[in-house]
């Protein structure tokens, strides 16, 4: 089986040189890759080409740090069902839906071949979030509660099926799909290029950084041009800076779900320190504005650092008096272990990201498999695991991320010297039929961009996943066998995004 | 009473707002916010039936019957005979049983589920609840609130052993009956997680105002019930017993709440049960006691 294989830091590869090759060949190459837990799938769409429909998949391997692509084509017309990769390897699952509900293409024995995202271009428009098929079980003890999709509070919206027995879920599925806003649609249906790094900024809102530095990353792949040293360095501390407001939000957020008034407070104004400290760098509490491709208008002064290191500091100290209280709190620790399992196994089997699947144990972080910015130069990432999978587990790998990010803020902006930073740059064009790939570690997990350009350097299709893609089923899984009053801390817990998801 | 149902409400606000190191809201919050819902009127959901409207009026009637029952130290009640205890009981048990079918007839399955738990967490409660009567009726005699707390003026070791046992069984059932940490959470927003919360969730304007005030009612008379009992052991006048019981239920929640996390739900039913095995322990020292059996 032949493959390109390049990293997360080379630049773009010309769409001529991806290898294609048959399905057949594929799949079996596929099936035997995926065993391996160090191989996931970082992405697998497809993308009409004049009379074809190109298959993209692209594989990382954790180990040898390599991404490897690769592709094949069908007749667009062509209505051969393909053997289905999903029933082997859950984790292609959300991968197929997406083909199936853009092109009708068929997946031969593929289970739970539902609607994805309802977008506008779907195959069949009479697929609707009105007629979803719910899975459902009869039964004379059972009973149905269903929770959404209009919520009663801030969160997005979200249909929750649970069946259950008394207070006991049986099965929860969750239908997502109501905030979808064709965002890679956009990227590709405008060639202004500030417009596209604010969408990237608006993909989600608790990621904006993330998803920027992925734009910003792959723009700057299809120019050729790498970021300098310290713009690689100032996107870092952002990333960081990012990841512990929001885990240190998760955290009051998981302690108001249990009651625990202490620490919600605490939480609560130690988080608005955080991303004051944001406001204060770029004039956003979330980072919007702050990321832009080959450059940066807002570039870190003296004052500035120091400003970050003295809130950082202090916010890493105080932290790390609640992670203590919550530790030695047994009304806590009766409320979060055991709570919502995960084993490793089924963390794997539905390829699980980022946080969600470090806390099952599984080694899975881009800043280590697969470096980019400054994790590539001055910092050299150690993977945070537990080995639970339960509610404490994930609190704890958050707990001890927020520790970990405030050390690496610390240490990068300790020898750091503010220089010159160039202006983004908005009109280079880009190198023409071209496919770049930019992941990034983001707070909840891997974000893969993918972008592909036509003739003329215009990006023609953009794809995004978000780590949510794959994580909403650890949640659906982690609630099985659970009191249904226990739903909502494992769903702060996993923390996950519904824009993000329906994009 | 009522300056004990009203008070107890703010004390839980304002010790939970000293313990977060808020400045909190202010003392009289929830008296304005059910002013503002009294002045409202209510939104039925077209699934309902009368059943639904009349609930709230029985639910608040009865905590004022019961609430009437109930002496304030030297304080006549308003209400009293034999055998007035087990009344007092039961007339909240029937406000409990409208509510519970005011929920269900909505149709809701939250509602439904709120029901549930509500049915099983008051009918564990319930031997709690007799059990402590019938501790406090034996060692006295009698069986009605008024001559339970008159029975005994002087000092004496043994009645202020039981009776400063009953009075922690009665603050403990108190976080129970008004659903109050660990056992029920009042401020959460998670449906999924509520019990008593959960039922009114159907009930706006003035139907929500009386359910609240009848909700204050409820924790009133079990907190003055439990002062009731401590102050029988020395000073009992009732400008010891108000504030007393404001206090003891104010700050005990208001500690709890802040400083706990609230059981999960399976838990909660240990921890009933324990209270009423605790109440039979009371029961058991209790008749020991009378019996004068040095111990």
């Amino acid at each position: 089986m032949k493959y390109y294989t390049t990293d997360n830091l080379a630049a773009a590869v010309a769409l001529k040189d991806i290898p294609q090759v048959e399905y057949a060949a594929l799949y079996e190459d596929v099936k035997e890759r995926l065993k391996d837990e160090n191989c996931h799938v970082a992405h697998y769409f497809a993308r009409a080409e004049q009379n074809e429909l190109k298959f993209y998949l692209i594989l990382l391997d954790d180990k040898t740090h390599t991404v490897m692509i690769t592709s094949f084509a069908m007749e667009y017309y062509d209505d051969i069902a393909l053997p289905s990769l999903t029933a082997l390897h859950p984790q292609m699952h959300p991968f197929e839906r997406e083909i199936t509900e853009l092109y009708n293409v068929e997946f031969d024995s593929m289970p739970w071949n539902k609607p994805l995202r309802f977008p506008f271009n779907r195959s069949n428009r009479n697929s609707t979030m009105d007629n979803y098929p719910f899975y459902s079980i009869e039964g004379e003890s059972l009973h149905e509660v269903n929770v959404g999709p209009i919520h009663a509070g801030i969160i997005e919206p979200g249909a929750f099926r649970f069946i259950c027995n008394g207070e006991n879920v049986l099965h929860l599925e969750i239908a997502l799909g109501y905030q979808h806003r064709g965002v890679e649609h956009e990227f590709a249906a405008t060639s202004n290029r500030l417009r596209q790094t604010l969408l990237s900024e608006s993909i989600a809102g608790d990621s904006a950084v993330t998803h920027a530095v992925a734009f910003a990353m792959a723009v700057e792949k299809l120019i050729g041009n790498k970021a300098d040293n310290n713009l690689d360095i100032e996107r870092c501390v952002a990333l960081e800076l990012e990841r512990m407001a929001m885990h240190i939000a998760d955290t009051g957020a998981l302690c108001t779900d249990v009651g625990y008034q202490l620490g919600q407070v605490a939480c609560e104004a130690l988080r608005t320190v955080t991303i004051n400290t944001t406001q204060a760098w770029c004039g956003n509490r979330f980072g919007k504005g702050l990321i832009r491709p080959c450059g940066t208008n807002k570039p870190l002064t003296t004052e500035k650092i120091e400003l970050i290191r003295r809130n950082v500091e202090d916010v890493r100290r105080r932290y790390n008096e609640v992670k203590e209280d919550i530790e030695s709190s047994p009304s806590i620790l009766a409320r979060f272990e055991q709570c919502g399992l995960v084993p490793k196994a089924e963390m794997l089997r539905i390829g699980g990201v980022g946080m969600a699947s470090r806390a099952s144990g599984v080694k899975r972080d881009i800043r280590s498999s697969h470096p980019y910015a400054a994790y590539a130069s001055s910092i050299e990432h150690h993977t945070i695991r537990q080995h639970d999978g339960d509610v404490m587990a994930r609190l704890m790998v958050r707990c001890n991320e927020v520790l970990q990010s405030a050390d690496y803020i610390l240490k990068m902006l300790e020898n750091y010297t503010p220089a010159t930073i160039a202006k983004p740059d908005y009109t280079t064009p880009l190198q023409g039929e071209s496919l770049a790939i930019a992941m990034v570690e983001g707070w909840r997990g891997e974000v893969c961009h993918v972008a592909i350009t036509n003739a003329e350097g215009e990006i023609a299709t953009y794809k995004v996943k978000d780590p949510s893609l794959h994580n909403w089923m650890g949640l659906a899984l982690a609630v099985r066998g659970e009191g249904i009053s226990d739903f909502p801390i494992n769903n702060k817990s996993f923390n996950l995004s519904y824009c993000g998801h329906d994009l | 009473m009522i300056v004990t149902a009203l008070a107890i409400p703010g004390i839980i606000n304002r010790t939970r707002a000293l313990l977060a190191g808020r400045k909190g809201i202010p003392f009289v919050q929830h008296l304005r916010n059910v002013r503002v819902l009294l002045q409202k009127g209510a939104v039925y959901s077209t699934t309902t039936t009368a059943l639904f409207k009349i609930a709230p009026t029985i639910y608040l009637g009865a905590a004022i019957v019961a609430t009437l029952m109930i002496p304030v130290a030297d304080l006549y009640p308003l209400i009293s005979f034999e055998g007035d205890v087990i009344c007092f009981a039961y007339t909240l048990a029937l406000a409990r049983v409208a509510l519970i079918l005011a929920a269900m007839d909505t149709g809701s399955s939250f509602e439904g589920m709120g029901a549930a738990r509500e049915a099983l967490y008051g009918a564990l409660i319930e031997p709690a609840l007799m059990i402590g009567f019938a501790t406090l009726a034996l060692f006295c005699g009698y069986t009605s609130f008024a001559d339970i707390f008159e029975y005994e003026q002087s000092f004496d070791l043994h009645l202020t052993i039981v009776m400063l046992l009953t009075a922690f069984l009665f603050v403990k059932i108190t976080f129970v009956e008004s659903g109050r940490l660990p056992v029920d959470d009042p401020r959460t927003h998670l449906e999924l997680t509520m019990i008593h919360e959960v039922m009114c969730l159907d009930y706006s304007g003035i139907d929500m105002g009386m359910i609240q005030i009848a909700g204050w009612l409820k924790t009133a008379c079990f907190s003055m019930i439990a002062a009731n009992a401590v102050a029988a052991t020395g000073c009992f006048h009732w400008w010891f017993a108000v504030p007393l019981a404001i206090l003891l239920t104010g700050v005990s929640v208001g500690v709890v709440e802040s400083s706990q996390a609230r059981n999960k739900l399976s838990r909660n039913t240990t921890f009933i049960v324990t209270i009423s095995a605790l109440a039979a322990l009371i029961f058991f020292i209790g008749y020991l006691l009378k019996l004068n059996i040095n111990i």
